[in-house]
């Protein structure tokens, strides 16, 4: 009764809808020049330590490094240039397109007023250096971007996963994770609560929100359709007798007819 | 002297009522039906309304308590993760018999909108339910309705069965 099986194995590689003439819109990027404190912060970066690529996207630095030296880097933009909040880190699967994550950091300077973006690619196999001692709020962000990615975060203090469980099999936010989960994921409960030999008793999640089941015939499964209690579903249906919809619904006082009982009161 | 001295023989009979077994047992299981605090989501803030002054339960019977230990039954108020069955499997367990259970709200009973890899779609592949409430969330009045429903339930079973073999375990 379930509805057909899409394989979702890889939802980059086939979208459902594909315009052939359509090309997504990219952000513009500016030339870092265009804004005096971004292009002198650049300035300093470059004297000291060798990046791919800096570019102004939605008014905001965008640096594009090697991910070897990111932790010397955040100390650097931190101590030096004053970007002493780590708003966001994280990761983005490009698997499917590259074979690569793009790991980004996203800083906040409170005394400049200004946001600057650290980007950089690795490899699926590879691991990258904690920034944990650059920014505390590293810490959590990094074990989030393991357990969603599973991205291998090098001399962090207390490596594990934070959202799933410990024994949790696969990386739920790469892109190829299904959203109903794999195998190990729709009979995680079973199986760690009663063993994989209960996945029989308990049987398969019900993941179809319109799965009706026709022999049900004490639930509304047969609505319009129901049977005496206990009878085979297939059983004649009961004849629910239908009200008079002529009838008023409400009728109109006449004094003359009506006995009032309370009129001395 | 007595002022109040009554006469038994002349007041058509002994103070003494006559019931079964069954019903003096069930009515006091149904009218005190000491729920365990179980909030996983919103519909826990609909649980504590219900408790709160304005629908009090306590005029149920219900009294919520924090511990599995004294609880007789156990409202499943809230989204249930693939991360906590294992502890709502402990903590039915860990509840004495008799015990019931009641599936508060959409996520309790199917997963609700949470079609997802980490949601246990329905309680009830891990521990057995009695009854089923619907809404997203449900109101107070609603859990109220649950409770009586189930006091119903109660005062027809009887107290002598045997305990019915659970679906798990």
């Amino acid at each position: 009764m379930m509805r057909p099986y899409r394989p979702k194995d890889n939802v980059q590689k086939k979208a459902y809808y594909t315009d052939r003439f359509w090309i997504a819109p990219r952000i513009p990027e500016e030339d870092v020049s265009q804004d005096k404190v971004y292009a002198a912060d650049i300035e300093k970066i470059k004297a000291k330590f060798d990046i791919k690529k800096a570019y102004i996207q939605r008014g905001q630095l965008v640096v594009i490094i090697d991910p070897v030296i990111n932790k010397e880097l955040l100390f650097f933009l931190r101590d030096e240039l004053g970007y002493d909040m780590l708003m966001e880190l994280s990761a983005i699967d490009y698997l499917a397109q590259d074979g690569e994550f793009e790991v980004f950091y996203q800083l906040l300077s409170l005394s400049k007023r200004k946001r600057l973006r650290v980007k950089c690619r690795i490899k699926e196999d590879e691991a990258i250096e904690s920034v944990n001692p650059v920014f505390r709020s590293a810490d959590w962000s990094e074990r989030e971007m393991y357990d969603m990615f599973g991205i291998k975060v090098n001399n962090h203090p207390y490596f594990k996963r934070i959202l799933m469980p410990d024994d949790w099999v696969g990386y739920p936010l790469r892109k190829t994770y299904p959203l109903h989960g794999d195998e190990a994921a729709q009979w995680y409960e079973i199986d760690k609560i009663f063993g994989k030999e209960y996945r029989e008793i308990v049987g398969p999640e019900i993941r179809d929100a319109a799965w009706i089941d026709k022999t049900d015939t004490e639930q509304f499964a047969r609505y319009g359709h129901e049977v005496p209690k206990g009878a085979p579903y297939d059983s004649e249906p009961v004849k629910i007798d239908s009200f008079n919809e002529d009838a008023p619904l409400v009728e109109t006082f006449d004094l003359k007819k009506s006995k009032i009982v309370d009129r001395d009161r | 002297m007595a002022q109040h001295q009554v006469n038994y023989a002349a007041s058509g009979g002994l103070p003494v009522a006559l019931t079964t077994v069954d019903k003096i047992v069930n009515w006091g299981r149904s009218n005190s039906l000491w729920a365990l605090t179980y909030g996983l989501a919103c519909c826990a803030i609909e649980m504590m309304a219900s408790g709160a002054s304005r629908y009090d339960f306590d005029r149920f019977g219900v009294i919520f308590r924090a511990s599995p230990r004294q609880a007789d039954v156990m409202i499943v108020a809230g989204t249930l993760t693939k991360k906590h069955a294992e502890f709502i499997r402990r903590l039915y367990d860990q509840m004495a018999e008799p015990k019931w259970v009641i599936s508060m709200g959409s996520c309790a009973n199917t997963g609700g909108m949470f079609n997802t890899y980490a949601t246990v779609q329905g309680v009830d592949r891990v521990i057995p339910v009695d009854l089923y409430l619907p809404g997203c969330a449900p109101r107070p009045e609603t859990l109220q309705y649950a409770v009586m429903l189930l006091q119903k339930k109660i005062r027809k079973q009887s107290i002598f069965q045997k305990q019915k073999p659970k679906r798990l375990v």
